[in-house]
């Protein structure tokens, strides 16, 4: 009823291709971003700052990055908490030696230390495809993560052999560091995600996005047509590492405050592959949604039953949300293959045509 | 120069200069590469007959060893059972839970993805390791537990054979392993050639829809190769824990025999078998004679780097066929 | 129906002696034949006799052992994809292969990929000259779809599609390349009478009305002979005849070949 696209009649090709055609989606938009940037930061506590907002975003970034290159360009890919990790100490070293630089240019550049690494594990795509690739990419997490453990030059030879955030600011404002407040940490973190976003949604939009699909959906008609298949992959490879290396280092810089080589282990890969399978392979909102579901979850399962008077160990917690997740994964998959994000679209197709079935 | 003396001499001069010691390291190469392999035949076997790439093998082999030690905890918990027959009940129960487990997978997984791609099958089977890691984790906890080995019968001890001036010495568990697991092959071997299910089995492997149109039952066939690699898992899990211990982390070293089918290719027995070895072998060498020039821990990666130069010389695997591609 | 179409130029595309096997299996043993300027080019025989192999050759997708193609005055050994795109070929596929998760539309710009420049900075933006060249070829893009007639499936999922639209849109592709020799395997394989008659219209709208050259395998002989100016038939890999509809229609080898005579 409120949901029509009646009557919205596109005159240019620029109406017609922008992102949201439809109104009403430009408004539902218009007010997700005032909530997240004012009506949050103002209402919301330092618990759900800390404990939900910052890390979903983070987490909703990096599975943006995965969604590149699984989703977009059907690769698919075992060494994302690998190259997140990539970032997070590149962006260590890099501030290490160049304090005076600001922390956020930093951030940025660590993508592109991630995107290289991303390009030096793309190679094999050249001849390999498919569930071997995806082998071949568990190479690049258990050689990196044997990388961060073994290489003491990474985290200035602590003896922690961890990742210890130093403070940084912008101006008068605390950035990074234990000093920092969650709000200035969120904002910094949106501010990153929700630009990030834009861009890719540009890129899936244009040109070298559809050469990605392309690629994905047959890549022999796509080399015949004269897409270079090599340099289209390792592109994937880069851009997509490049938004998982600006996501690690926002996960120790503004969220952790440290880390050790653990926190890049192969769990971590799988976690930001279980969001987008169960958002959407090939959808950035389904990024969102993924995110939203496996990293919510266990804040659920941990709160909601104390809240309940059912108070559980957390050991059992940890282990129930296996168990959930991996129900989850599996119920969703055969309710519909194409996860959360293709079921919002059918609740979209049917509000559209409410009251009528079709 | 000095680096390039230790990387391309030093090793070898080693070998030279100490043949037990090599011996010794390619005996535990092979050893763990029979391991390799046994996990590898369980992929295998699935992907063969279903198309299915199942990452809860690694999985299962853990969720099979701990079911064994629990179910025998409970039954002689029970009173004046005598500690074998304890051990060997067990055993029959938990091949019970794995057929069990494998209708289970074809029940609520499989069937309803029946016709779906091949990522979304991979997917579901990741779903399945988190549903067993968490399943496992909550009845039988975390923690590493101990293989009942002399309750089996499985044997103990060493044997050290005197040569070139030292000695290399044979754990008696392995060489049980190696013929335990030479027999398991083998039944497969004359299973899959000489049946009718068999047979169907590899029609299936061929093209679903043909032989779902000659009257094969796909349902039954898929249940027969979870429960044959369920059976596979479990004595893996035996013979893995025998050496070590049941736990979770098992699963992560588990994820070492995917090299193994890249080397083999996912659809060749033989490949899985050949290429165990080659990996188990080449991590052991690797991580003895080069590891301390990195700094160690090197068999983390190396069995993937192994499997990764390989396959840009010959991307169809040990025993694949090449591939021409058609449009 | 061919009133108005353009005399047949000089030679555009030369094969000579191409020699294919996999393995021990021989797909085509010295085959030669030209295409001129604006013909419309067949070639047939039975199943199984290297007519998709041929047109893999020319595009480069199979490397022939010997032999040369010569394209634009150029001679190669062997054809590389990316080069022959560029050049002007461009092809359709047997067994359609469209990306089947991008819509009808995404598809025939797909096919625009190469006239494309802007790069990924200027893309992930969108402002300016990435978003003004994006609008031109969505312009192009829908005169393609115009002249094809399929306006009102240009958002839909072309997974969705029923086969003879499918094979439409996959026309649209490879036209979008604004091709100078357009390859087409099977156009018309599984169509209806209907749907076999509106292609043959686009395929002969396209050879008028942008003088692009065509090169079609196709099975149906009644179409074949109808719009072919030059056919040429293998069979078993070799070449075995050659010339005009009507010369190819009466020559010996190649009425055994359909009916299937004694080797």
């Amino acid at each position: 009823m409120f949901y029509r696209e009646a009557g919205q009649y596109k005159t240019s090709y620029v109406a017609d291709q922008a992102v949201f055609p439809i109104r009403q989606d430009r408004y539902g938009i218009a007010i997700i971003l005032l909530v997240a940037f004012v009506a949050i930061p103002f209402l919301g506590s330092t618990f759900l700052l800390q404990a939900v907002m910052i890390p979903f975003l983070i987490y909703s970034l990096a599975a943006i990055g995965l969604n590149l290159l699984t989703g977009y360009t059907g690769l698919l890919s075992l060494g994302t908490g690998a190259f997140m990790g990539v970032g997070a100490y590149a962006c260590y070293k890099l501030t290490s030696v160049f304090p005076e630089v600001n922390i956020l240019v930093w951030i940025i550049a660590s993508g592109f230390v991630a995107a290289a690494i991303g390009i030096l594990f793309g190679l094999p795509s050249l001849r390999i495809k498919g569930f071997y690739l995806a082998i071949a990419t568990l190479a690049a997490q258990f050689f990196l993560q044997w990388c961060f453990v073994r290489i003491p030059w990474l985290v200035n030879y602590n003896v922690s052999n961890a990742i210890e955030v130093p403070q940084r600011q912008l101006g008068e404002i605390i950035l990074t560091g234990p000093n920092s407040t969650p709000l200035t940490r969120y904002m910094v973190v949106l501010v990153i995600v929700v630009v990030m976003t834009w861009l890719a949604s540009n890129i899936v939009h244009g040109r070298i996005g559809r050469m990605w699909m392309a690629v994905r959906d047959q890549d022999i008609a796509a080399e015949l047509m004269g897409i270079r298949l090599l340099p289209t992959k390792l592109l994937a490879f880069a851009v997509s590492s490049f938004y998982c290396g600006v996501a690690g280092a926002m996960l120790v810089f503004l969220w952790y405050g440290g880390a050790e080589a653990d926190t890049f282990n192969i769990n971590q890969s799988f976690f930001v592959l279980f969001m987008i399978i169960i958002g959407g392979l090939g959808s950035l909102l389904g990024a969102y949604f993924g995110a939203a579901l496996i990293f919510g979850l266990p804040i659920l399962l941990r709160y909601v039953p104390a809240e309940l008077g059912l108070p559980l160990h957390s050991a059992t917690v940890e282990h129930l949300s296996f168990l959930v997740v991996g129900v989850l994964i599996i119920f969703f998959l055969i309710v519909e293959p194409h996860g959360l994000a293709r079921l919002w679209q059918i609740a979209k197709q049917k509000l559209r045509v409410w009251p009528f079935p079709y | 120069m000095d680096l390039l003396y230790k990387i391309f001499l030093d090793p070898f001069v080693q070998m030279g200069a100490a043949p037990d010691l090599l011996l010794q390291t390619l005996w535990e190469g092979l050893v763990g590469g029979v391991l390799y392999a046994l996990i590898a035949l369980g992929f295998v076997l699935i992907f063969k007959a279903s198309g299915v790439f199942n990452f809860a093998q690694g999985i299962m082999v853990v969720f099979a060893g701990l079911t064994l030690v629990g179910l025998f905890g409970v039954i002689s918990g029970l009173g004046n059972v005598n500690e074998h027959v304890a051990a060997f009940a067990a055993l029959g129960l938990t091949v019970g839970v794995m057929f069990v487990l494998a209708v289970g997978i074809e029940r609520l997984v499989l069937r309803p993805l029946v016709n779906q791609p091949d990522i979304i099958l991979f997917m579901a089977t990741f779903g399945l390791t988190y549903v067993l890691i968490g399943v496992g984790e909550l009845i039988f906890g975390g923690e590493p537990k101990v293989m009942i080995t002399g309750e089996l019968f499985l044997p103990r001890g060493s044997t050290d054979w005197e040569v070139f001036g030292g000695f290399v010495s044979f754990q008696h568990i392995d060489l049980a392993a190696a013929i335990i697991a030479s027999l398991m092959v083998a039944g497969l071997a004359v299973f899959f050639s000489k049946t009718r299910i068999g047979r169907a089995l590899r029609a299936v492997a061929d093209s679903h829809k043909a032989a779902l149109s000659v009257g094969i039952s796909l349902e039954q066939i898929w249940v027969i190769v979870w429960f044959a690699s369920g059976l596979v898992a479990l004595v893996t899990g035996i013979m893995w824990a025998a050496r070590s211990d049941v736990s979770f982390a098992l699963q992560i070293i588990a994820l070492r025999a995917l090299p193994v089918l890249i080397l083999g290719g996912f659809t060749s027995i033989p490949g899985a078998i050949v290429g165990g070895l080659i990996i188990g072998v080449g991590e052991k060498l690797g991580e003895f004679y080069w590891g301390p020039l990195l700094g160690g821990g090197i068999e983390s990666w190396l069995a993937y780097f192994i499997a990764l130069v390989f396959l840009l010389f010959r991307p169809q695997g040990l025993f694949g066929e090449k591939i021409i591609e058609r449009v | 129906m061919s009133a108005k179409r353009r005399p047949p130029g000089e030679v555009l595309l030369k094969v000579e002696n191409i020699s294919l096997s996999f393995g021990g299996v021989r797909a085509l043993s010295d085959i030669s034949f030209e295409i001129r300027r604006h013909e419309v080019f067949s070639i047939i025989g039975p199943n199984g006799a290297g007519k998709s192999s041929m047109l893999n050759c020319i595009n480069g997708f199979y490397h022939p052992q010997g032999g040369s193609i010569t394209y634009k005055g150029r001679t190669r050994r062997q054809m590389r994809p990316h080069e022959v795109a560029s050049q002007g070929i461009a092809r359709t596929f047997q067994n359609i292969a469209l990306f089947r998760g991008m819509s009808t539309l995404d598809n025939i710009m797909t096919g625009r990929s190469l006239k494309m420049r802007a790069g990924l900075l200027a893309q992930a933006i969108r402002f300016g000259p990435a978003l003004k060249e994006e609008l031109e070829h969505r312009e192009f893009c829908e005169r393609i779809i115009d002249f094809l007639e399929i306006e009102s499936i240009r958002k839909v999922p072309v997974g969705r599609l029923p086969y003879g639209l499918q094979k439409r849109v996959e026309l649209g592709r490879a036209l979008a390349a604004e091709p100078e020799l357009l390859l087409l395997d099977e156009p018309m394989a599984g169509m209806n009478l209907e749907e076999k008659r509106d292609m043959c219209r686009f395929i002969l709208d396209v050879n008028d009305e942008f003088g692009t050259t065509i090169c079609m395998i196709e099975h149906d002989m009644g179409v074949v002979m109808d719009i072919s100016d030059r056919v040429v038939v293998l069979d078993y890999g070799r070449k075995i005849g050659e010339g005009q509809p009507e010369e190819v229609r009466s020559n010996q080898a190649v009425i055994d070949a359909y009916l299937g005579v004694q080797h």
